[in-house]
């Protein structure tokens, strides 16, 4: 347990670094996602296919080949960023295209009957959207985005990859001092467990106090 | 105002049910409406337009966009140096699919069996495996198990810490599948008089896989992306390739757009393969279960 105490101050300023860049790329992916959701169901043909296509190109791309492409290729054509916020962007636009999806498939949780009889009673499609679809889907969507968000939180590890200090990184480096692989990757990983259990047990919270008892 | 909402509540049911089309969110649109469709996709795409252009004037002020930086890229020895990547990829996609697809399958039944302790190993299992980043898992497998005297052959250090985070995924993807179908099948097999096990290996289970297949191919998808971490353990699979490709050229942004490309082909071709699943099943495939529900006929009892 010395080690962890010893290096206890890096070791926190590491978790720091990754429960912000959780938050920031979350809050960023969410507010992408619901962007790019709005596109996708646009009556805008162009609209929907430029939304497809972002989807398609993040959910079919690895991450880490983004990361490196960003972090290390990009500065040949001179774009050049500071190196965490370049990480975030990435994994902003990289999980907003699965916030996407999982607010897509609240949309489709919506019957068809809400859809024809809001029509029916002419509402527009704004009016649609805000009163009858959107109130339903976000709250169908609340589990699915709780996923996304702890698939994020895990997909921040990969910063590490191109040099991020975070915690993966930090228990790496403490690894290579005291030489104690299962007792600091262990550790690490239980903090990422609970890091999880907070969203999740968030979600689960959210979702039952907007979900509707039918 | 009530009355009007419990009419459309039980049309919902209905409708979900008998409807397989996807009714528009919107009317067919009258001539004002087009007009106004016009005006805003002219104004999108001159946007996506100036987007890619102001991109392209970025590359090529610093001359990313160069003839000579693309032409080697047109060369055979490259693209076979890539493709042995990409056949590496494949390989460990290959094994961790078929691993994983079999520990999940097992994690899958142990977290709906009935013995308690089965019940809570797996869900523990899946749980933990689920929240931990894989690329943990890598460095405990690169660091963590040398030291207990245990060293396994370079493929092995990918495709085992993969295969620890996907079989959980794939657990949940089958057991959504045996919980979608309808609590009849297995009824039925028990009252045939077949066992537990007979009911779940003959009746649940190839109904259920088959209903699971569109989203465990989308699971195949990600495992690929996975795959993309045997950069970290220097096995030669696509990233990797392209790595000491571009280390070698120094064509940086070129070899990782080439290899974002590959992915994308690969992973498209599967990722248009699970779509057309989902929305074309075979002929042998169940129908979904949401639209097995019976359509509910007023006054008349409602079975299942």
């Amino acid at each position: 347990m010395d080690i962890f105490v010893d290096s206890a101050g890096p070791l926190l300023a590491a978790l720091g670094t990754t429960v912000v860049m959780a938050v920031v790329a979350g809050i960023g992916s969410l507010i992408v996602g619901t962007l790019i959701a709005a596109a996708r169901i646009s009556p805008i043909p162009v609209l929907r296919g430029a939304a497809f296509a972002y989807v398609q190109f993040f959910v079919n791309v690895p991450l880490l080949v983004l990361l490196i492409l960003a972090v290390f290729a990009l500065p040949d054509a001179g774009i050049l960023m500071p190196l965490a916020p370049t990480t975030v962007v990435v994994l902003t636009l990289y999980e907003a295209a699965y916030v996407a999806e999982a607010i897509r498939s609240g949309v489709n949780t919506v019957g068809n009957g809400q859809i024809e009889a809001s029509r029916a009673l002419g509402f527009t499609l704004g009016q649609t959207l805000s009163l009858v679809v959107l109130p339903q889907s976000l709250r169908a969507a609340v589990q699915p985005i709780g996923n996304v968000m702890i698939a994020l939180t895990m997909n921040t590890a990969l910063a590490a990859a191109v040099g991020v200090v975070e915690l993966t990184s930090a228990a790496n480096k403490l690894n290579l001092v005291e030489a104690q692989p299962i007792l600091i990757f262990t550790a690490a990983g239980l903090v990422y467990m609970l890091l999880a259990l907070i969203i999740g047990l968030s979600a689960g919270r959210i979702e039952r106090k907007v979900a509707i008892v039918r | 105002m009530s009355a009007t909402t419990q009419t459309t509540g039980t049309g919902t049911g209905a409708g979900k049910g008998a409807a397989t089309q996807k009714v528009s969110l919107y009317d067919e649109p009258g001539p004002k409406t087009r007009r106004n469709i016009r005006i805003w996709s002219a104004v999108v795409i001159l946007i996506l337009v100036g987007i890619v252009v102001a991109g392209l004037i970025q590359f090529g002020s610093k001359g990313q966009l160069d003839a000579d930086k693309w032409t080697p890229f047109l060369s055979w020895p490259v693209w076979e140096y890539l493709l042995v990547g990409l056949w590496g990829t494949i390989q460990a996609a290959a094994l961790v699919a078929v691993l994983g697809g079999f520990l999940g399958l097992f994690l899958a039944l142990g977290r709906l069996s009935r013995v308690r302790v089965i019940r809570w190993l797996s869900t523990g299992y899946i749980e933990i495996a689920r929240t931990v980043p894989v690329l943990l898992l890598i460095y405990l497998m690169l660091f963590g198990l040398p030291q207990l005297g245990l060293n396994f052959p370079l493929i092995w250090k990918l495709v085992i810490p993969l295969t620890v985070a996907n079989s959980a995924a794939f657990a949940e993807i089958i057991r959504a599948g045996i919980l979608g179908l309808p609590r009849g099948q297995r009824e039925a097999g028990l009252s045939l008089g077949m066992s537990e096990a007979q009911t779940s290996r003959l009746v649940v289970l190839p109904q259920a896989l088959r209903f699971a297949t569109p989203s465990l191919v989308t699971q195949l998808v990600s495992l690929v992306k996975d795959t993309s971490l045997g950069y970290i353990v220097a096995f030669t699979e696509l990233l990797y390739r392209g790595q000491v490709l571009s280390s070698f050229n120094h064509l940086l942004i070129q070899t990782f757009v080439v290899v974002t490309l590959i992915y994308l082909v690969f992973n498209g071709a599967l990722s248009t393969l699970a779509a057309r699943l989902r929305t074309r099943p075979s002929k042998r495939s169940l129908r979904k279960p949401d639209a097995a529900a019976p359509v509910p006929v007023v006054g008349a009892p409602v079975l299942d």
